[in-house]
């Protein structure tokens, strides 16, 4: 892949990727790619996020499970646009 | 693609046929009050290492057979030539001496009461003197790649752990474990989350209900009847948080891609305790804490150490060299000093996982031939012991 992504998605299942680059400014045009199958699409990234945090793929409400690895990684506490960052001010494990 | 059934390194061959990657002369305290008296035997006898600890008193039960298990099993391991043990009194001294004694290596144990901390230390560097001229006269020699006990832990994690240096340990276990080395993962809380996904892991039915329990034990008995809110920045950590992970369940999901895509663990082992059901990969009930995870695996028999980080745990062991591998181009930029195997590549997908894995599998021998690990050369050695509850 000559162009370098700026955000890496495990499975085509889930509603969250990573950012993979430093520096991500909001309104990039970023190439994403889906680790499972190498399949890639552009999304423009909203906000700024540092580096190894996440950028919804989708909007999503409060109440939503998030998925990654296409599994169920936790549970929305608040609504997120798709394109914006998503942590623990909008998103909380249902374990405890 | 290189045959690994071929592949060899030099390691040291002990008498119970087990095969070491370093031939440390240990100075081993049985408990917190010995510990003077084995730094002291550690700096007047060079070639030798004391490890002082903080425990070894007024514990019983299942809590004293861990302690026991660490401490005889850190002196069994194949990357230890000989052992001195120093107690306080002779009864429980004889106990990890007799211990250590069945891997038929030398070891002598000395005892403080009656003598004194400077006719001990006196008599203890004598034997630890011996102990270094016996060690350094042992050769390497040339065993197969198969032969080496290889665990793994993470820390420090964060999104690219799970992308990155996890799956490559993952594909160096697919790869290696046919080849009949043995394998450990383990970090039991640490799989919340995952743990659906752990059990059908298992060789069989019965393993995988096994390890469900033991699972569910933690559950219930440690974090339930101790948690004073949503462990909120213990697990995650503040560092894992920082690295953009938000959830137990994606740290887990991450976690777990240490043991690949194929490879399937076979029995389940107490903290310490040494697999005996032959070649495998094994599960051991650990915390996730990073120098106590590896201070059991160590203690367990293991003598190589892969340890992915995503924001970039320095942690080392005495023992056993700690192979660091990291996926995070800025903690390569910011902390390089303390990666043996970079694998940023993946993230600018011009690297693949097998073939991190073969990278990580080359550092491995070369690391097993004798080349110091990153936490070796900055002289970490983090011997941190499990305790399970107070002493009486």
């Amino acid at each position: 892949m000559s162009e370098i992504p700026q955000l890496l998605v495990h499975e085509t299942k889930d509603s969250v990727g990573v950012v993979v680059v430093e520096g991500l400014e909001a309104g990039t045009d970023m190439l994403v790619c889906v680790t499972h199958d190498n399949s890639t699409f552009r999304l423009t990234a909203e906000e700024a996020a540092p580096i190894g945090h996440k950028i919804a793929l989708q909007d999503m409400k409060k109440g939503d499970t998030v998925f990654k690895y296409g599994e169920d990684i936790g549970i929305m506490t608040g609504d997120v646009k798709k394109g914006h960052h998503l942590h623990t001010q909008n998103c909380k494990t249902k374990r405890w | 693609m290189t045959d690994l059934s071929k592949v060899t390194v030099h390691g040291y061959r002990r008498d119970n046929g087990r095969v070491g990657v370093r031939n440390h002369v240990l100075i081993l305290p049985l408990d917190d009050i010995s510990n003077a008296a084995c730094e002291a035997v550690g700096n007047n006898i060079k070639g030798t290492m004391a490890l002082p600890h903080a425990y070894g008193r007024l514990q019983f039960g299942e809590d004293l057979d861990l302690h026991f298990r660490t401490i005889i099993g850190t002196g069994s391991n194949p990357n230890v030539a000989a052992v001195i043990v120093i107690g306080i009194e002779p009864g429980w001294t004889k106990k990890v001496v007799d211990g250590i004694a069945k891997t038929g290596k030398p070891v002598q144990g000395f005892s403080i009461e009656q003598n004194g901390d400077l006719k001990t230390i006196m008599d203890a560097s004598r034997a630890a003197k011996e102990m270094v001229h016996y060690a350094s006269e042992l050769q390497r020699e040339e065993c197969s790649i198969s032969e080496l006990w290889i665990s793994t832990k993470c820390g420090e994690s964060d999104t690219t752990t799970g992308l990155g240096s996890c799956p490559t340990v993952g594909n160096m276990y697919d790869k290696l474990l046919p080849h009949g080395i043995y394998g450990c993962f383990g970090e039991t809380s640490e799989i919340t989350g995952a743990e659906h996904i752990c059990q059908k892991r298992a060789i069989n039915e019965e393993v995988g209900e096994r390890w469900y329990k033991m699972w569910k034990a933690y559950q219930d008995d440690v974090i339930f009847a101790h948690q004073t809110d949503d462990l909120s920045d213990s697990q995650p950590t503040k560092g894992n948080i920082e690295g953009g992970l938000t959830t137990i369940e994606e740290k887990a999901l991450g976690n777990l891609e240490k043991i690949g895509r194929t490879s399937q663990f076979i029995d389940i082992l107490e903290p310490a305790e040494e697999p005996k059901s032959g070649k495998g990969l094994y599960f051991m009930d650990s915390s996730s804490a990073a120098a106590e995870c590896v201070t059991l695996m160590a203690a367990g028999g293991y003598v190589l150490h892969t340890f992915p980080t995503g924001q970039g745990n320095v942690v080392g062991n005495p023992i056993v060299p700690v192979i660091k591998i990291s996926a995070n181009p800025r903690t390569i930029r910011t902390m390089s000093e303390h990666i043996d195997v970079d694998v940023s590549g993946i993230l600018r997908r011009d690297m693949t996982i097998d073939q991190a894995g073969d990278e990580l599998i080359e550092m491995i021998r070369r690391t097993a031939n004798g080349r110091n690990t990153a936490a070796e050369a900055l002289g970490h050695r983090e011997f941190s012991m499990t305790k399970l509850y107070r002493s009486a």
